[in-house]
Order: C-alpha cells, then sequence, then structure tokens
C-alpha cells in the first residue's frame, strides 16, 4: 500500500560526514514543495569520527515532533546500520531495528552485507554503489583523480538516491544543493548536483518504482515558510529588539547563536564579544546594560554555573538586563555535552546567593522563542532585571518550517529613562529612588545631571553602601515589589496556555521544548480513545499561580511529563498552588521526547497503572 | 567652574588612618580636575576590598562592582557607551588572585581605558592575608606563617598580556602618580599602572620608611624614578622588532625589586585599540556609538528571506 506524504528519513554516519548539508538539503527542498518538516540532530562530543544521525520527518501537515521509527534509513557507514556493539565500550545497537515494517535501508554497496545481517525480513535493502557513482560524477567534471578529496560526497548520492526511491522532485533539490555553493564554489554545485542525479537514477533504474511504499508529492504552497530553529529564531528576535551587545564564551548548544549574530553584525551593528570565560561574558554584559545599550549572552549548564555571581550583581545594582539565553543541556557538570535536558528549571530559579528578581521564561517552540525574546528585552528594561530565556539543545538545533515572523505589532519599550532636560532642573537625582511600583527613572551614564553610583552593597537611594537596616528592608521590598508587578502586568495568556479542551479526563502538564510531542502524542492519544488537555506553563518566573490553580484544579488526573529526573515543574507547580501531581513521565537519557513516547507514556499510566514512567531513548 | 571638590562626595571615608588609598583618591580626582573633564563624562569602576569603595568618594558615575570582575564590567561599558572616560581601578588581591583571568585578556584587548591597581600585598578588608604581590618568605604582623608561594609581578604579566601602556607609581608621591594617571588616561588603548601603596594596619613590611629606604645602610629612598634615568619604554615604530626588544626590556626591569625599586612608564606602544578594529568591522561605529543610535527598528527581513 503506498503512502503519501507522512515519512519519516534519517541519515547517519560519522560525525565530519556532511549529514547535516544533505538533511537540511532534503528538508528545503520538502518545504519548497509545499511538505512540512521537523529535523533534528544527534550527536557526539566530538569532531571527526563518531556516530552522528540526522532525522527528518515530512508530513502532509506540519510536524511537532518526531517520532522513533525510520521509513528510509541512509547509512554512510556500517556503524549506522549496526551499532558499535563490537567495541570495548558499545554505545548502541545502530538504527536497523527502528526501521518500520515495509521501511529501506539506504547503504553501501561495497560493504557486500547479506540480508540474514540485518536480522530483518520485513525491511527493503537498497545497497548502492556509492564509490562507483562518486567516481562517475567525478569523471564528468575531470576530477576523478581527486577521489579523496571529494570522497565526503557520496552523501549528496544517498540523498538523491532517497529522493528516486520517494519519487520526489529532483529540481527542488537541485535548487537547495546550488545554493550552498555560491560565487566561486558553483561549480561544486554542478558537481553536487551530478552526483545526486546519479543517487536518483541509480535507485529508480535498479529497484524499480515499485520499491518503496512511501513516496513524496508537491503540494501547493501554504504562503512563503522558513526552515528555522531555535538558534536562529532567538539571534533574529534579539536583531529585533535591539540589543546592541552580545557576549558569549564557547559552548554546546548555545555558540551557534552568537555565531549567528557576529556574521551580521556589521549589517545590523551589534558588538558581539568572545569573552575569556563565563564570568566575564555576563558581567560585561551587565556593564553594558547599566551603561545603557540593551544587552544579552547565551550559554548552556556550565557556563551559567559560573554566571551565578553575575546574575546576583545585575539583581542587586537593578541593572536593565541583560538577557541571558540558557539553552540546558544534560548536566550536571560536563554531563551529556551534546544531549538536551530540561534539568536547570530550579537552578535558573535560584542561581546566586540571596533573594533578588529575575524574570524566566520557557518558550515551548520556535515561534514562542522569537516572541520571548522579544519580550525579554523589554522586560530587562521595564523592570531592570535580568531576564532568563531557558530554552534547550533540542529546541536549539531542530528545525521547523514555519510562517515569516510578522513582527509589526512588536513594540520596544526601554522603561522609564530620565532625560537630560529634567535632570537639568533637579540637582537631586537618585538612581535608587524608592518609588510605589519599585522601579526607579534610570539615568544613562554620559547624562548630565544623571551621576549615580551603583554597587553590589546593600545601598541607599544614591546607590551608596548602606548597612542600615531599615533602608535594607525598604530596598529589599522595593527591588521584589519589580516582580510582583510583574506578574500583575503582564497578561496570563502570555504565562501559560492551556491546550485542548477546557475539561478532560486526563490533563498533561509540560513546558519548554517538550511542547511539540506532547502536543502531538495527545492526537494519537485521541484516536485511541483517551481525550487530554495539556498545560503549557511558560514563565516560571512571575509564576502563573492564579491561571494554573484554575487549570489543575479541576483536572481529574494529572500527569507531569518532563525532560529530566525529577519532574522539577511538577515540583514547582506544587510549591505554588499546593497542587500535586497524580502520576509523571520523565525522560532524563539525554534525548528529548518523541511523540509516540507521549502516547506510550500516557498509556502506560492509564492502561497498565504505573504511577510513575521513565522513558528512554534505549 | 571645575575645582577640586567638584570631584568630591560628602560620603563618609572609612578607610583606616594613614592608608595609601587616600593618596590614590586624591591623585585621581586632581587628574581629572587637571585634565578638565566634565564628572559626568567619568566613570568610575571598582572591585571589592578597601580600593573598592573609592568610586563612592568620587563624584562621577560610580560601579562599585563583584570581586575580581570590575575589568569585564568596565569593558562592557566602555565598549558600548565610549563617550565615557574610564577609569577602573581595584586592589592586588581583586586584579590578581581571583581577577587574573580577566586581567591577561583585558590586556589583549587593549581598549581605550585605564586600570590602576592598588597594591599593597595584603588583603586588608578582610583583616590582613597574604595577597599575590606579597613576596614569598614575608609574614607581615597578620599572617599566622610566611607567605610560602611566589609572588606575582604585575607590570611583567601587564607587559606580557598586552597592555599597551604599563607604568608604576607610589601612592604617597601624589605628584608623580598624578603624573602617571594623566599619561595613562590619555593614552590610547589599555593603560595599566601599578600604585605601590602602604597599608599601616596590616603591612607592616612594606611601610612608609621601608618604601623611603630607612632600614638600609645608607639611608636613600628605595624608589627612583625611571625617567632620566636612561631607561626608555616607548615604542616610537611598533612596525619593527622594537616592540619585542622594548617589552624584553620592561621585563628585564620589572624584576628590579629590593633596595632600588623602579617606578615611571616601563612601557608604552600606539596600536590599534579593540575600538578601533570594531569600527573596521562595523563603521557605523565611527559615526557614533550604538548607544546614541537607534538600533530599535532593524529590518529584519532580509534575515527572514534568507531562510526559505
Amino acid at each position: 500500500m503506498t503512502v503519501t506524504n507522512s515519512f519519516t528519513w534519517m541519515i547517519g554516519g560519522p560525525q565530519g560526514s556532511g549529514i547535516n548539508s544533505v538533511a537540511e538539503n532534503f528538508a528545503k527542498a520538502c518545504i519548497r514543495g509545499g511538505l512540512h518538516i521537523f529535523a533534528n540532530i544527534e550527536y557526539h562530543s566530538n569532531i571527526k569520527g563518531e556516530h552522528s544521525f540526522y532525522r527528518l520527518r515530512v508530513e502532509s501537515k506540519a510536524p511537532r515532533s518526531h517520532v522513533d521509527w525510520v521509513d528510509l534509513l541512509v547509512a554512510l557507514d556500517r556503524e549506522t546500520i549496526f551499532g558499535d556493539m563490537n567495541k570495548p565500550h558499545p554505545t548502541h545497537r545502530g538504527h536497523r531495528h527502528e526501521v518500520s515494517p515495509g521501511g529501506g535501508i539506504i547503504y553501501d554497496r561495497s560493504l557486500n552485507l547479506t540480508p540474514d545481517s540485518f536480522g530483518r525480513d520485513d525491511i527493503k535493502l537498497f545497497p548502492i554503489p556509492y564509490m562507483d557513482l562518486l567516481v562517475e560524477a567525478l569523471k564528468e567534471f575531470g576530477k576523478d583523480k581527486e577521489l579523496s578529496k571529494y570522497q565526503v560526497m557520496v552523501n549528496t548520492i544517498a540523498l538523491g538516491a532517497s529522493l528516486g526511491l520517494s519519487d520526489y522532485d529532483f529540481d527542488l533539490a537541485t535548487e537547495a544543493i546550488r545554493e550552498g555553493f555560491t560565487g566561486r564554489k558553483a561549480a561544486l554545485g554542478d558537481l553536487n548536483v551530478s552526483a545526486a542525479k546519479r543517487g536518483y537514477d541509480y535507485a529508480k533504474k535498479s529497484f524499480g518504482e515499485d520499491a518503496f511504499q512511501i513516496k513524496l508529492r508537491k503540494q501547493p504552497l501554504s504562503g512563503k515558510r522558513m526552515m528555522i530553529r531555535g538558534v536562529q529564531a532567538v539571534a533574529i528576535a534579539k536583531l529585533k529588539a535591539g540589543c546592541g551587545f552580545q557576549t558569549y564564551y564557547p559552548i554546546t548548544p548555545a555558540t551557534d547563536e552568537s555565531e549567528y549574530l557576529e556574521s551580521h553584525q556589521k549589517d545590523y551593528n551589534m558588538i558581539v564579544v568572545q569573552a575569556e570565560d563565563e564570568i566575564s561574558a555576563i558581567n560585561m554584559a551587565t556593564g553594558a546594560a547599566h551603561a545603557g545599550l540593551r544587552s544579552s549572552t547565551s550559554t548552556s549548564g556550565p557556563g551559567f554555573s559560573l554566571m551565578a555571581e553575575g546574575l546576583g550583581w545585575a539583581g542587586i545594582t537593578e541593572a536593565p538586563g541583560p538577557v541571558v539565553v540558557l539553552y540546558q543541556r544534560a548536566g550536571p557538570a560536563t554531563g551529556l555535552p551534546t544531549r538536551t535536558e530540561q534539568a536547570d528549571l530550579r537552578f535558573a530559579l535560584h542561581a546566586a546567593h540571596g533573594e533578588f528578581p529575575r524574570m524566566i521564561i520557557a518558550p515551548g517552540d520556535v515561534v514562542e522563542t522569537y516572541y520571548d525574546t522579544f519580550d525579554a528585552f523589554n522586560y530587562a528594561e521595564h523592570y531592570q532585571v535580568p531576564v532568563i530565556l531557558l530554552t534547550d539543545k533540542f529546541l536549539a538545533s531542530t528545525y521547523q518550517d514555519i510562517p515569516l515572523f510578522n513582527g509589526d505589532n512588536l513594540k520596544v519599550d526601554r522603561g522609564d529613562i530620565v532625560r537630560e532636560s529634567d535632570l537639568a532642573t533637579s540637582t537631586d537625582y537618585r538612581r535608587y529612588r524608592l518609588t510605589e511600583l519599585g522601579i526607579s527613572p534610570r539615568a544613562i551614564p554620559g547624562q548630565k545631571g544623571g551621576i549615580f553610583w551603583t554597587t553590589g552593597d546593600e545601598h541607599d537611594e544614591y546607590g551608596h553602601i548602606t548597612e542600615a537596616s531599615d533602608i535594607r528592608i525598604k530596598m529589599m521590598r522595593k527591588r521584589m515589589r519589580k516582580i510582583e508587578l510583574a506578574g500583575q502586568v503582564i497578561p496570563d495568556s502570555k504565562k501559560a496556555t492551556l491546550h485542548g479542551p477546557k475539561s478532560a479526563p486526563v490533563t498533561l502538564v509540560g513546558w519548554g521544548s517538550s511542547k511539540g510531542a506532547i502536543l502531538d502524542g495527545m492526537e494519537d492519544l485521541k484516536a485511541d480513545g483517551i481525550e487530554t488537555n495539556f498545560l503549557q506553563v511558560r514563565y516560571v518566573n512571575p509564576f502563573p499561580d492564579n491561571f494554573v490553580q484554575q487549570a489543575l484544579s479541576q483536572a481529574r488526573r494529572k500527569i507531569a511529563i518532563e525532560n529530566n529526573y525529577s519532574a522539577q515543574m511538577a515540583g514547582l507547580i506544587r510549591e505554588k498552588t499546593g497542587i500535586a501531581m497524580d502520576n509523571t513521565i520523565v525522560k532524563f537519557d539525554g534525548r528529548p521526547f518523541s511523540q509516540n513516547e507521549i502516547y506510550e507514556g500516557v498509556k502506560d499510566i492509564i492502561k497498565n497503572g504505573i504511577k510513575e514512567v521513565t522513558v528512554s531513548h534505549a | 567652574m571645575l575645582e577640586l571638590k567638584t570631584y568630591r562626595t560628602q560620603v563618609h571615608n572609612d578607610w583606616c588612618p594613614g592608608c595609601g588609598d587616600f593618596g590614590i583618591v586624591n591623585a585621581i580626582q586632581m587628574t581629572l580636575l587637571e585634565m578638565q573633564l566634565e564628572p559626568h563624562r567619568v566613570a568610575i569602576f571598582s572591585g571589592i576590598g578597601c580600593s573598592g569603595k573609592t568610586p563612592h568618594f568620587v563624584n562621577a558615575y560610580g560601579f562599585h562592582t563583584l570581586h575580581g570582575r570590575v575589568l569585564p564590567i568596565a569593558t562592557g561599558a566602555r565598549l558600548s557607551n565610549p563617550g565615557l572616560t574610564i577609569v577602573a581601578v581595584g586592589g592586588d588581591g581583586d586584579g590578581l588572585g581571583i581577577g587574573a583571568g580577566h586581567f591577561v585578556n583585558t590586556g589583549r584587548r587593549n581598549l581605550d581605558f585605564t586600570y590602576v591597581l592598588y597594591d599593597n600585598g595584603v588583603y586588608g578588608l578582610t583583616k590582613g592575608q597574604a595577597s599575590p604581590t606579597l613576596p614569598k618568605g614575608v609574614k607581615t604582623k597578620s599572617m599566622p606563617a610566611p607567605a610560602i608561594i611566589e609572588r606575582v609581578n604585575p607590570i611583567a604579566m601587564a607587559v606580557a598580556s598586552g597592555y599597551t601602556f604599563v607604568a608604576r607609581s607610589y601612592a604617597l608621591d601624589v605628584r608623580h602618580l598624578k603624573q602617571t594617571l594623566r599619561a595613562a588616561i590619555e593614552h590610547r588603548g589599555s593603560a595599566f599602572v601599578d600604585v605601590l601603596q602602604t597599608c599601616p594596619t596590616y603591612n607592616d613590611i612594606n611601610t612608609k620608611e621601608w618604601y623611603g629606604g630607612e632600614d638600609l645602610p645608607v639611608k636613600a629612598p628605595r624608589l627612583y624614578k625611571l625617567e632620566g634615568s636612561g631607561y626608555n619604554g616607548v615604542v616610537a615604530d611598533p612596525s619593527t622588532d622594537e616592540v619585542n626588544t622594548k617589552k624584553g626590556n620592561a621585563l628585564v626591569k620589572s624584576f628590579e625589586w629590593g633596595d632600588k625599586i623602579p617606578i615611571g612608564v616601563f612601557f608604552k606602544m600606539e596600536v590599534p585599540t579593540f575600538e578601533d578594529q570594531l569600527a573596521l568591522r562595523m563603521p557605523a561605529l565611527k559615526e557614533k556609538p550604538f548607544v546614541e543610535q537607534d538600533i530599535y527598528n532593524r529590518d529584519i527581513t532580509p534575515l527572514l528571506d534568507e531562510l526559505t
């Protein structure tokens, strides 16, 4: 039976074998043909050689998550199929067992694998003579003497074969491939197209039209769409918001964002500084914020650990920023440096000693990431607080296709900045003036009449050190009032969302990047007769107490779903509302939730009576 | 009209009587006056410790930061708001202990600002522990036992790190200090001034009398001025080998310590600053700093189109 436009494709190979570029080209070709994609990568902390894979899900309706099976697996090496079980410290069994019944595997014919060795009689095998086809392509361009230099191009041959088997429009792929080679490299584009075409033709000719049952067909375009991942959404939102100063210290998976900004700094006038460590990164950014420029820094858990001290200084000095983007990865310490996790919720909430206001927003997808990042800069300046955008490796690196951002209704709010003309008439400017709302009008250094002092010590209204207990009390209340104010002013619609019916027998509770898998998993559950709704908490601080209270007080069975060990959001909800979850589904193997894991996890609870479910990629 | 009191605040000063810090803060105020820098165009940054209180005593924008982090915070302010004259100050524990990594990397950047090290060999505010510049084998009165690790050499570290103006002065020679600070502030690039300073409460070794050489067989001040001694640390042509020669000379000179201690300019060279290099990348920076530009209405549509 032929299936159309519902397809999960995977390419695996050693790091350095170019899986990213072909997967992204394939995805682009699909989007331009009116199809929708969800593409995520898993890789090792390694430069060359370790196994990595890129998964591309293609659907007629936009997918919000991935699934754990593969319809067509492209193996650039043996390990992708069989794993590394022959090594002294094996790490995985390969992907052959993930291939769906009726699915297939594209691999190098010269591996001389017998059909029996795959241990599957329900899948199709597509051996391709990678090297022979590559040599043919190179001959066409007179480069066959440089085979070793162009060996990486077998990835493109495999892409071509994938297009052939799924019978997709080759011209769309041609366009995507050529875009990767502009200017002086244009000739390389021709060479790659030729290689892809050879893979395409070979697959069609050798295996026949009916060899593979899943076909991809162009659909009418639903408006202009872009292929975007979390780091890009953050970076573009920073530019839109008028951020003028970004700092970073190299760390996976945050660095891509800073490199994106640096590569566009000339056109957008943004200073990007690579600091000597994350201590410096946050402090530079706070210095820039105090001096009048919107600023930010981006990091992951290990870097954020170093930033704790600086975060406290930004808090007590009521700096108008920075915005700190925290891309969570599996910890503690180095943990699983290239894998995802949602285990820094409590850390973000409590990092640094003492008590001070901070805002924490945890967007659930790439669209929310864009708008939340933009808002973060407004909050930083309006409330004069550090703002943490809490996301993760999964959201950072996963591509989705979405309509272009329409930023017309986004307004920059720089907060209460005193004017030099007002300062001229007053001789008594106080940077930390006690006000009813807790927010003091701020001067920008350099303004005449605006001289102020700022200190990480407790201070008086002028910013001079004091240890007086009455001033301490006033200043603590002033600062903490700002977060209460933010909680009152910012509408609940931004802080949390109840997806699905208002009332359902089962309420799923989650936050951050698992939103997509939960939403997709809910559809599977519904098809199976299990009605659910989903409470997504987006603001960690200020926390939407009332909204969550109301949403959950009616809920019959509440299941927390979190990419961490201890269900941290469930704990926070209990702290804030007194409401405890009935069940938890957690995953802490460094891999993101898939659509089917949500379905299976909820089923385990409902049908099998399991109270706490741990799901695992293994 | 600007006068000395323009640069003073009414904040109660709680430094110990006779503290070398007084000399430094006075010299900073006198230098600002001499240079006719209006207070609102100046920002003083400090770390933590006795020296950390400096900004509160100076009528200018004042940033009392974290222990060891004065340079990163000053760097962020400098880059975003380059119209300000920035003087960063801190103790030797602040800059060369907890902040050593920032000290080195700030030198590499060569931003146009001045860093003044209050160098008294002890952690004063925590009651006199050995600091990074206290020589090995020395025991001040507050230490239970003599130091058993080597001291760092701030001048040598500054030269090796890339500061393009490296000088030493003395807190109790306010005239020399003022001259040195002025030269440092006027220098285009990262200027470092190591200010030898007494701590009358905890450092009973490197006292005013010790600096005055009163313990020497032939009583004579230990400190002597490089200017007029035949030493010249100024690089005339940074495109030549002269740079390495002068750096080498400065390193050798910086290890002179004991009966004779040089003060003055060890090394000076004019090369493009970090800001100059950023402006090459972003020509708009040459016109005016981003803090004065409208960067709040950027057109991001080309970036979105790139992703289609």
